[in-house]
C-alpha cells in the first residue's frame, strides 16, 4: 500500500486530474493515455476546482478492516462542474446526504496503517452548505 | 470453426465446506463430470481453470497444474492453464476451452472453475481486489458499496424499490431450495429479506450473495467427437467476452454495463437468435440489483424496466423466462472462480432435462458471468 499511495499523493491531496488537449476531455483519476485519442493523446495535469453534486451514494455499514472504526460512512459518486465523476467519502451525517446535493472538496484524513502508524490523507467532499 | 458441444458436467456442493480442502472440492466436481461424459481420463487433451485468488485464499499459486495432477492426469502431461478475471474467471475458462475446440486445436477439453475461501479470515477483503484498489478501495468503497451506488441511482431514476430487490432474493432462494448442490436450501419471505441488516444502503444482507467454496467442471468436445460419447449433447452456439472501465467513476452511465451489452450483442449475432428465443438464463446476481441490470443489459426489457420482470413473475421458475433456476449466486452460492462454470452446468442440466424438481421447458439457454462491477462480462448461449 505505501509506495502505491505516495506515488499518487499529488492527485489525492489536491484533486489533480488529467486533461487531453487533443480532444478537450478531463479525467479523474489521472491517466497517461486518453481513451478517446490513445496515440494522439496530449495529456497535461490540471487541478480541478472541486465543486460538484452528488450523482448517487451509499452508506457503508459493513466496512473493510481499515475502515471499521469509521462506519457508518458515506461514499458518493460526485459529478464535478467539468463533468468528471469522482468517487469519494462524503463528510456528513448519513441522514443528510441526498442525490443532487452540492458538495465541495476538502483535505481530510483517510485512516491509518495500524502497523506503521502512518496516517493517510486525501480529498474528501463536504456538503457545500457546511462551508 | 468447429461446432462445440458439452458432453459432461459436474459440480461440487457449494457452501462453507470446512471439512473439505481445495483438492477435494475440485475432484468431486471433476469425477462427476467425467462419469457424466463417460470418459476414462486419457481422452482429455487440455484443461482451463478459472480461479480468482488461490494465492490469497490458499497461499497457493500454480493452481492449474495442481488440479490436473489431483484429477489423476499428471502422467498424461496435458497443458493446463489458469485464467483470472475476478468472479468472471469461470466464464473465462469456459470461453478458453470453447475456443480451443472451436479452432480445431483440441477435440476434448475441460473447463473447470474452483475457489476455496473459508480457509482465510475475511473473504470480503479479498473480493475488494476485484474493484479498483487505488481509487475505489482507497476511499473505503467495497464491492457491495459500488453496487449500492448503482442501486440507489436506479431507484431514483427508474422507481425501482427495495421490495423489488428483495423479490429477486426471494425468487432465487425459492429455486435454491430445489437444488441439492445449493448453499441455501430454504425459502425466505420478503419480510426476512427486507428486515435484514444494511450492508451498504440500500443493499441488505439478503441482497448480497455469499462468498462460498465450490467447484464446477464441464467437458467440451467437437461435434463429431461428441457423438461418440453422448446422445444428448448441448451445443455452445456462442461465447462472447467483453471488458469495460475498471472503476465505475469512468463509465458514462453507471446504470448500464457496457461489457454485458456488447458481449450479449455479439453472442446473439453469432448464435443467430434474438433475445426472445432464450428460454432459460443464469445471470450473475452477486447482488440483487445486478440481476435487475442483467435483465436490461441482456435486452430482456428496456433500460429502466428491469423491476417489472420480477414484479410480474416473468423470471420465476414457471414464468415465461425463468432466471437463475439453480438459485443463482444468492442461494446456490458464489464460489467466485467456479461460478461461471457452475452456471453452464445448470443450463446444460436444464436443456438435457436433467434438472430434477427445478426442471423447466427449454431449448435455448443463456449464461451471464460478470467480474467485479462489470469490467468483464461473458455471455454464453447454449442449445440442445
Ligand atoms: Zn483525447
Amino acid at each position: 500500500m505505501l509506495p502505491r499511495f505516495w506515488r499518487k499523493i499529488k492527485y489525492r491531496y489536491d484533486l489533480v486530474g488529467s486533461y487531453c488537449e487533443n480532444c478537450q476531455s478531463f479525467f479523474y483519476p489521472p491517466r497517461n493515455l486518453c481513451p478517446h485519442c490513445r496515440r494522439r493523446s496530449k495529456i497535461k495535469e490540471v487541478p480541478f476546482n472541486g465543486k460538484g453534486k452528488v450523482l448517487s451514494y451509499t452508506v457503508v455499514h459493513d466496512a473493510p478492516e481499515e475502515y471499521k472504526d469509521e462506519k457508518p460512512y458515506v461514499i458518493a459518486l460526485i459529478e464535478l462542474e467539468n463533468g468528471v465523476k469522482v468517487l469519494s467519502q462524503l463528510v456528513c451525517d448519513p441522514k443528510e446526504v441526498e442525490i443532487g446535493m452540492e458538495v465541495k472538496k476538502a483535505f481530510r484524513k483517510y485512516g491509518e496503517d495500524g502497523a506503521s502508524g502512518i496516517i493517510y490523507y486525501g480529498t474528501k467532499f463536504v456538503p457545500a452548505s457546511h462551508f | 470453426m468447429h461446432k462445440v458441444a458439452i458432453i459432461g458436467v459436474g459440480c461440487s456442493k457449494f457452501g462453507e465446506m470446512w471439512d473439505s480442502g481445495f483438492r477435494d472440492i475440485v475432484i468431486s466436481a471433476g469425477v462427476e463430470a467425467l462419469e457424466d461424459a463417460g470418459l476414462e481420463g486419457k481422452e482429455i487433451e487440455a484443461m482451463f481453470v478459472g480461479n480468482m485468488s488461490g494465492g490469497r485464499y490458499l497461499a497457493q499459486e500454480h493452481i492449474a497444474a495442481l488440479i490436473a495432477d489431483y484429477a489423476g492426469l499428471a502422467e498424461f502431461n496435458i497443458p493446463s492453464t489458469r485464467v483470472e478475471a475476478a468472479d468472471a474467471s469461470g466464464g473465462l475458462a469456459l470461453r478458453q476451452a470453447y475456443m480451443a475446440v472451436a479452432s480445431g486445436v483440441h477435440d476434448i477439453v475441460i473447463a473447470a472453475g474452483a475457489e476455496k475461501v473459508t480457509d482465510v479470515g475475511n473473504p470480503m477483503d479479498i473480493m475488494i481486489s476485484s474493484i479498483d484498489k487505488e481509487w475505489e478501495g482507497f476511499v473505503g468503497a467495497t464491492l457491495p458499496a459500488l453496487y449500492a451506488i448503482i442501486a440507489k441511482l436506479h431507484m431514483e431514476k427508474y422507481g425501482t424499490k427495495e421490495e423489488d430487490l428483495a423479490l429477486v432474493s426471494v425468487k432465487n432462494h425459492k429455486n435454491g431450495a430445489l437444488n441439492p448442490k445449493a448453499q441455501f436450501r430454504k425459502e425466505i419471505t420478503i419480510e426476512t429479506a427486507l428486515n435484514s441488516t444494511y450492508v451498504a444502503e440500500p443493499l441488505k444482507l439478503f441482497d448480497c450473495a455469499p462468498i462460498s467454496d465450490g467447484a464446477a467442471v464441464v467437458v467440451l468436445a467437437s461435434e463429431e467427437v461428441a457423438r461418440k460419447y453422448t446422445d444428448t449433447p448441448v451445443y455452445i452456439e456462442a461465447c462472447s467476452q467483453a471488458s469495460d472501465y475498471l472503476a465505475i467513476q469512468n463509465r458514462k452511465d453507471i446504470l448500464t454495463m457496457n461489457s454485458v451489452v456488447v458481449a450479449a450483442k455479439q453472442a446473439y449475432k453469432q448464435a443467430k437468435i434474438e433475445t426472445k428465443d432464450i428460454d432459460v438464463a443464469e445471470v450473475h446476481d452477486s447482488f440483487t440489483i445486478a440481476e435487475i441490470l442483467a435483465y436490461e443489459d441482456l435486452g430482456f426489457v428496456k433500460k429502466g424496466e428491469g423491476a417489472k420482470l420480477i414484479r410480474e413473475g416473468v423470471t420465476e421458475l414457471h414464468g415465461d423466462l425463468p432466471v437463475n433456476t439453480s438459485g443463482g449466486l444468492k442461494a446456490c452460492g458464489h464460489a467466485i472462480g467456479a461460478t461461471g462454470v457452475r452456471q453452464a452446468v445448470e443450463i446444460v442440466l436444464q436443456l438435457r432435462g436433467d434438472a430434477g424438481k427445478r426442471q423447466v421447458n427449454a431449448e435455448k439457454g443463456l449464461a451471464l458471468n460478470i467480474g467485479g462491477t462489470g469490467a468483464t462480462a461473458i455471455v454464453t448461449i447454449f442449445s440442445r
